[in-house]
């Protein structure tokens, strides 16, 4: 059985194998490197950066920084911490990643399984989506919403990342459901299915894979939009990262370098979460949608 | 007026018309299999019954009720997919329910139809499984309860046993025949496969290139087969087809051809049509099945009129049961359905004997058969 097997993997020698592992390590160091300095840092008092090492670990250990960060912090003009600023967030992207993914799958559905006259150049159309810069929408952006009374809003945002969101959001669940054996949609017409019967019953429990796709996509993009939020929002709605290049940007007072990485850290917490707890649904998402349903 | 009415119906896909004013009338408990080659209509036609394809032009109607424009779940039909199309979602109790609950039945009837219809088919210990850990017969199953469940006027079938293997689908053809006869619902089948057809059917319908070739028993079909098409399409080994000059002579009609050893081969024919004696001196097709072509042992005894004739052998392919030889007769390879321990050799003379009785005429120009 081990000689079979030896015989269909690549022969390395010891050296070229060490040699692989060390490169791989060492780039594994470097990409962990600036995680190690935010972290490490975030945990000192601020005399022992200024100063010290930014690469030693803290003589005192302390979480006052994060504290700081979160609920003291001199923001604006009001010292809150990222604490608002982070609800802000959180209210602004879980309505929009929501819609956007529930309406992605809706194009996503009538585009493969209720075909009509002119669906792939419609289709073609929303693709488009994907490809306009935000810069170029900013200000007819900011005269729909003041149309709709929406400027300044937490909703408004909303609004703004579901228009942005849904080009990318159709194009994942059209390829996905382009897959979906169309005979499933037929049995389910003759079982006496409706439109919104079959989309809820038979197609939406079977996208697990593709609506994980969609949220990590959604939720990183829209968590992570500074743009939008700097533009769009006033001091009741700023998400939190304007909230963080405010903090980090204020211009008077000392600068609280571990109050900066604490925050910088906070900020990038929810992200990565989402990653843990659904990447490893992300590839194989991503790989059902591209090569089988 | 039958059951299921199929009048005058069209199918046009833009300018290109694929079915051709099909004519079909199914009587209640019939069981009508629509067989042809791929491409030939006969999908499309099962869909255009379902209610899945709009018809073009002229009318279906079940049970004197026009179906043109009715939603499929409106025509009291069921449907059994290729590729069963069982939702991957639902366990299968789910799947056999699911039309049930669309159609408002409260759950404690839905439950006893489910436990009827699993009792009938022997899927009782599946009732709680995805339907991806199901083989492919048992998947074939739950897709016949999910039909069979809703008690419908008309059943259809779009090639149900295609996906399974050789031996399975044997045993499902049997089973469906079983439950055809004990039920004695309306169906209407789908499949190319021209044996399915034969064993499964009380009446087949032949297409091809969206023209309906012939229609009735499967007798008619393997017997009388109206034109080249359907004689060459239904049956395996196919028909043979030797040119044969007509003579008449009197009331006698004698089929003459040449043996593979430049013999001159007269074969009386019984009971010519006068159609038939029109083509005296004229070169026409004759259609021989297998079993009609045999060794002089293995010959109907019940036929009045048997033909011996001497002729070479090309190829043995003995297949447990029969043995197939293969030779030329008038410029044409034939094969002859043998007895198993026939003595037939290759390279060898031996004696062949045609069963006329069963023989039929093709005009070799219109490939219509000369009545």
């Amino acid at each position: 059985m081990s000689v079979a097997s030896q015989d269909t993997t690549i022969r390395t020698g010891r050296v070229t194998r060490a040699l692989i592992y060390l490169t791989l390590l060492l780039f594994a160091l470097f990409y962990l490197m600036p995680l190690f300095v935010m972290v490490v840092n975030s945990l000192k008092p601020l005399h022992e950066i200024t100063s010290g090492n930014m690469m030693a670990l803290p003589e005192v250990w302390t979480i006052e920084p994060w504290r700081k960060a979160w609920s003291e912090a001199q923001i604006g003009v009001q010292a809150t911490g990222l604490k608002p600023y982070f609800w802000n967030s959180i209210k602004m992207v879980v309505p929009a990643v929501f819609l956007s993914t529930m309406l992605g799958a809706l194009n996503g559905y009538v585009l493969t399984k209720w075909r009509f006259r002119g669906d792939t150049i419609l289709f073609g159309l929303m693709l488009f989506a994907c490809f306009i810069p935000f810069q170029i929408v900013l200000i007819p952006m900011a005269r729909v919403l003041g149309i709709f009374g929406l400027a300044g809003t937490t909703w408004g945002l909303v609004l703004v990342h579901l228009v942005y969101g849904i080009g990318f959001t159709t194009l994942y669940f059209r390829n996905y459901y382009a897959a979906f054996p169309t005979e499933l949609v037929r049995a389910a017409q003759i079982d006496g299915a409706g439109f919104f019967q079959i989309f809820w019953r038979i197609l939406l429990p079977s996208s697990g894979p593709i609506i994980v796709v969609s949220v990590i996509w959604q939720f990183t993009n829209i968590w992570n939009d500074f743009l939008f939020g700097a533009s769009f929002a006033d001091f009741s709605s700023q998400p939190m990262t304007v909230a963080l290049n405010n903090l980090v940007q204020s211009s008077h007072g000392v600068k609280e370098y571990n109050v900066h990485f604490a925050a910088a850290i906070l900020a990038a917490l929810p992200t990565l979460l989402v990653y843990i707890v659904a990447g490893r649904y992300f590839v194989r998402g991503l790989m059902a949608g591209s090569v089988k349903g | 007026m039958g059951f299921l009415d199929i009048d005058n119906t069209t199918k046009s896909y833009g300018p290109v018309e694929v079915l051709h004013e099909i004519d079909i009338t199914v009587e209640e408990g019939e069981f009508l299999v629509l067989v042809g080659p791929s491409g030939c209509g006969k999908s499309t036609l099962l869909n255009m019954i379902a209610g899945l394809e709009e018809i073009t032009s002229g009318e279906i109607r079940i049970k004197d009720q026009v179906m043109n424009g009715v939603h499929p779940s409106k025509r009291n039909i069921a449907m059994v997919f290729q590729s069963y199309a069982l939702y991957p979602n639902m366990t299968v109790g789910q799947n056999i329910t699911f039309g049930l609950e669309m159609h408002g039945v409260p759950k404690a009837e839905r439950d006893k139809a489910m436990n009827d219809v699993a009792q009938l088919l022997q899927i009782e210990q599946l009732l709680d499984r995805k339907p991806g850990q199901l083989s492919g017969g048992q998947r074939q199953r739950v897709a016949m309860g999910r039909a069979l469940v809703r008690n419908p006027d008309v059943f259809l079938f779009d090639e149900p046993l295609s996906n399974l293997d050789a031996k399975l689908r044997v045993d499902m053809r049997t089973e469906i025949k079983k439950l055809h006869h004990n039920l004695g619902t309306t169906i209407v089948y789908v499949t190319h496969d021209q044996i399915e057809a034969m064993t499964l059917s009380t009446r087949i319908a032949v297409m091809n290139g969206g023209y309906v070739q012939q229609l009735g028993t499967p007798k008619e079909i393997y017997d009388t087969p109206s034109n080249l098409f359907v004689a060459t399409f239904m049956g395996s080994p196919s028909m043979n087809l030797i040119p044969v000059k007509l003579r008449v002579d009197g009331e006698a009609v004698v089929a003459e051809t040449e043996s593979s050893e430049g013999d001159t081969l007269s074969l009386s024919v019984p009971n010519p049509s006068a159609r038939l004696k029109s083509y005296n001196g004229q070169t026409v097709t004759m259609g021989v099945r297998p079993e009609a072509l045999t060794d002089a042992e293995g010959a109907d005894h019940r036929s009045t009129h048997i033909e011996k004739v001497l002729n070479k052998v090309t190829v043995t392919e003995p297949a447990g049961s029969d043995t197939f030889v293969t030779t030329t007769i008038g410029g044409a390879e034939c094969v002859a359905r043998m007895r198993a321990d026939t003595e037939a050799t290759p390279e060898e003379v031996t004696e062949f004997a045609f069963n006329m009785e069963k023989a039929v005429f093709f005009d070799p120009k219109s490939e219509d058969r000369i009545v």
